[in-house]
């Protein structure tokens, strides 16, 4: 027992923040590691400022297995005994509470920034002035024929921005470091200052290609603190649109990667059939990528029985049409040959590091919240959960392909047969001194918004984790060993957002 | 080979026929916010509560509409309760000043082509570099779009190029945080004159959902002059596509109609 479980949190609920009292930061420190070493995943260590000069650190634990959540904090002052070399899942969020929040962890064995701004989160006190967003200090590694390659941040395509510098000997890439932070907007805090309809348009922003995804983790953390219930009807249609968004993403990936590997009939074929169901959005929301669809107490737009037929035919169509062009690319020897083995994760560097969605389920670890902390529509049309075995670009690609089959089963039966009620309700004000944790499987993986609201009942902490947060860890620890050509083959079997990591 | 052929027999030629037709949108797409005055009673000051700086007060206290702040949420038509603002079906957004996106009621001055000179340099080739600066992705995935079979942007003789020393022109998409100041502004140093630059989404414009955020510089920098400026959030690609073809003088016709 962890004693994390008595707290009865799970996925979209909420609880007094009183139930969650700050512990000795020693205690607190072995419990989030005791439970980690039992099996529990970190999925946000984050800070907020307290009375006193202090901070509040809260630490939010998932149990796959049963789909419990746990919550721990302590209260720290400039400085605290790092959990990183004992929990090598907190290497990041430490990271980020030292940038957020200035407050040090004593003794983590990377402590570099993560976004480079001053910082955000932390007491009035602290000094922000003389802040060098240029300060940074790359690993390097020296020797005979040892050298170093940077890229970015404007790279030669349409992507956004990050640097990356490659140790290599020779074609053989020995360490890769990744810097992000340039397209840091300072999300967070426009979550917690702005109005409500506001936050959830910068929530619609946090990362554009998946605004379903976040929108629909804000919106429930609203939900849940505010206790409004949707109608099983505004959930289905949340469900549709979800699907929808991992579609568009998936199938628009599979045409990246063929077009990667040069397997150019794929990479067109893919590549319209990805705008086919960016238009089944538009059609229900009229945006493509789905804004304005999602909002507190449940959607703004309904799906009409006219729109729904007319979207059955349509996905039946595209499926016909989806599979061939499937088993083509993944069916061709040069593109299986081109694809296997290269960028390999393996299962055990995947639990180290909390790695989640498609990357974690392609090195055989069955992680979704969909299945494991079920919400909304999935808790009653279940959708099984794909995964492959070699960790490998093929394997990532293989994921994607049963994902894709499966959300196309699961919105055309659901459109079949949308429950009744309104779209939607009313949702109210916020209960005081509460914290809610909402998480959603994005097509990237797992989405967390963690709300926190003051004794007033206003915002007093919303923390973001994109599913990219997890995983650029995973693109830096695949590459070593692969050639520095494998590279943009590699990072785009990931596709990550550099938004979502940036905020 | 047998499968590869039949694959290619099913899939057709999906190429829209744009700009000949091909700009049909569902009945629920935003496009250009207008504002009917008529309906407009003067008693309330609903519209400026809206959630985006698209309604503001003119000078002269008249309410004006920036179609280059919109973000194209249901909201911001839904702020009138008289039903005096509205979004259309008009995808056309593209202008060549900024001021030509703001006009009493949502009527804007289309992008005029660009000058014989600069026609004759870019009207039949142009190489764009794209720079995202704070964005989201949302704008640089329909840049990605434009480049799909469908709308096929090749075949207009505009491309996207891998270095800025390549460039003719770059397009601009995002709030421009303070991270990525520095690193757009040598790209722009980069890329060769006379070059153009595109500013595209409501971010570029005018910060987009980010304005006011002490880590963004709410739109591309005055130091960076713009050549044309695409509303939307993000535009959708024929919007792109269209203020592209107007700049080049392969679309010419008058302004899009106000309500």
């Amino acid at each position: 027992m962890t004693g994390l479980e008595e707290l009865g949190l799970r996925n979209r609920r909420a609880v007094p923040l009183a139930a969650v009292p700050p512990e000795p930061v020693e205690r607190f420190r072995q419990r989030v590691i005791d439970a980690v070493a039992r099996g529990w995943r970190l999925v946000a260590f984050f800070g907020t400022p307290d009375r006193g000069g202090r901070t509040l650190l809260l630490a939010l634990l998932a149990e796959d297995d049963t789909g419990a959540l746990g919550a721990c904090a302590t209260l720290v002052g400039d400085s605290y005994a790092a959990l990183t070399p004992d929990c090598p899942q907190a290497h990041l969020f430490e990271r980020e509470i030292a940038e957020q929040c200035a407050v040090r962890p004593e003794g983590h064995p990377w402590l570099k920034p993560v976004r480079r701004h001053p910082p955000d989160h932390a007491a009035a006190t602290v000094d922000r002035s003389g802040f060098d967003r240029e300060r940074y200090e790359f690993f390097q590694i020296a020797g005979e024929e040892v050298h170093e390659v940077a890229v970015g941040p404007v790279h030669a395509g349409i992507i956004e921005p990050g640097h990356f510098r490659f140790q290599a000997h020779g074609e053989q890439v020995l360490f890769l470091e990744i810097m992000l932070g340039y397209q840091h907007r300072g999300v967070e805090r426009l979550l917690e200052t702005e109005e409500r309809l506001r936050a959830v348009l910068v929530a619609e922003s946090i990362a554009g290609d998946t605004v379903i995804g976040h929108a629909g983790a804000c919106c429930a953390a609203i939900e849940a603190l505010a206790r409004s219930r949707k109608t099983p009807r505004a959930q289905t249609i949340r469900g549709i649109a979800l699907e929808l968004e991992r579609l568009a993403n998936h199938i628009g990936d599979l045409g990246a990667i063929a077009g990667d590997v040069a397997y150019q009939p794929a990479a067109a074929y893919f590549g319209r059939m990805r705008g086919e169901c960016l238009n089944l959005l538009m059609t229900i929301s009229g945006n493509r990528y789905g804004r304005g669809l999602v909002r507190p107490g449940g959607v703004a737009f309904d799906i009409t029985p006219a729109m729904a037929s007319e979207a059955r035919d349509r996905l039946t169509r595209l499926r016909e049409e989806l599979i061939p062009v499937a088993d083509l690319m993944l069916g061709n020897a040069s593109v299986q040959a081109r694809l296997e083995g290269v960028g390999a994760l393996s299962k055990e560097k995947c639990s180290e590091l909390g790695i989640v969605g498609p990357p974690a389920r392609a090195c055989a670890v069955p992680r979704d919240v969909r299945y494991e902390h079920p919400f909304g529509v999935f808790r009653f049309a279940h959708i099984p959960v794909s995964t492959a075995w070699a960790g490998d670009v093929l394997a990532r690609c293989l994921v994607r392909r049963l994902e894709i089959l499966r959300s196309l089963e699961f919105v055309i039966e659901q459109l079949g047969g949308l429950p009744g009620g309104v779209p939607r309700v009313e949702c109210g004000t916020l209960r005081p001194a509460e914290l809610a944790v909402a998480m959603t499987e994005g097509w990237r993986g797992e989405i967390v918004h963690a709300v926190v609201t003051d004794d007033a009942g206003a915002v007093r902490r919303h923390k973001v984790v994109d599913p990219s947060f997890h995983n650029w860890s995973a693109v830096a620890a695949a590459l070593p060993g692969n050639q520095i050509s494998d590279f943009p083959l590699c990072n785009k079997s990931f596709n990550l957002s550099y938004a979502g990591h940036d905020l | 080979m047998l499968e590869f052929l039949r694959a290619r027999l099913t899939q057709g030629t999906r190429t829209s026929p744009f700009p000949e037709g091909g700009a049909e949108f569902p009945e629920r797409f935003r496009g250009r916010p207008t504002f009917d005055r008529d309906r407009c009673d003067g008693t309330c000051s609903g519209c400026l509560a809206g959630p985006s700086a698209l309604v503001s007060r003119a000078a002269d206290g008249s309410i004006q509409l920036d179609a280059g702040a919109c973000l194209f949420a249901p909201e911001e038509a839904a702020a009138c309760d008289n039903g005096a603002l509205a979004f259309t079906q008009d995808y056309r957004l593209a202008s060549r000043s900024r001021s030509a996106l703001v006009s009493p009621d949502g009527e804007i001055e289309l992008a005029r082509a660009l000058d014989a000179r600069m026609r004759s340099l870019f009207g039949r080739s142009l190489r764009l570099r794209s720079v995202a600066a704070g964005s989201c992705n949302g704008c640089e995935a329909e840049l990605v779009a434009l480049g799909n079979v469908v709308f096929d942007l090749a075949r207009f003789g505009v491309q996207f190029v891998a270095s800025p020393r390549h460039a003719d022109g770059l397009v601009i998409t995002g709030a421009v945080s303070r991270n990525m100041g520095s690193a757009l502004h040598r790209t722009w140093e980069a890329t060769p004159e006379p070059r153009l630059v595109i500013a595209v989404g409501a971010c570029a414009i005018n910060g987009g959902p980010f304005r006011g955020s002490p880590e963004v510089s709410d739109g591309v920098p005055d130091k960076i002059p713009v050549d044309l400026w695409v509303p939307g959030c993000p535009p959708h690609p024929l919007t792109v596509l269209d203020g592209l073809l107007r700049l080049l003088g392969r679309i010419e016709d008058g302004r899009a109609r106000g309500s």
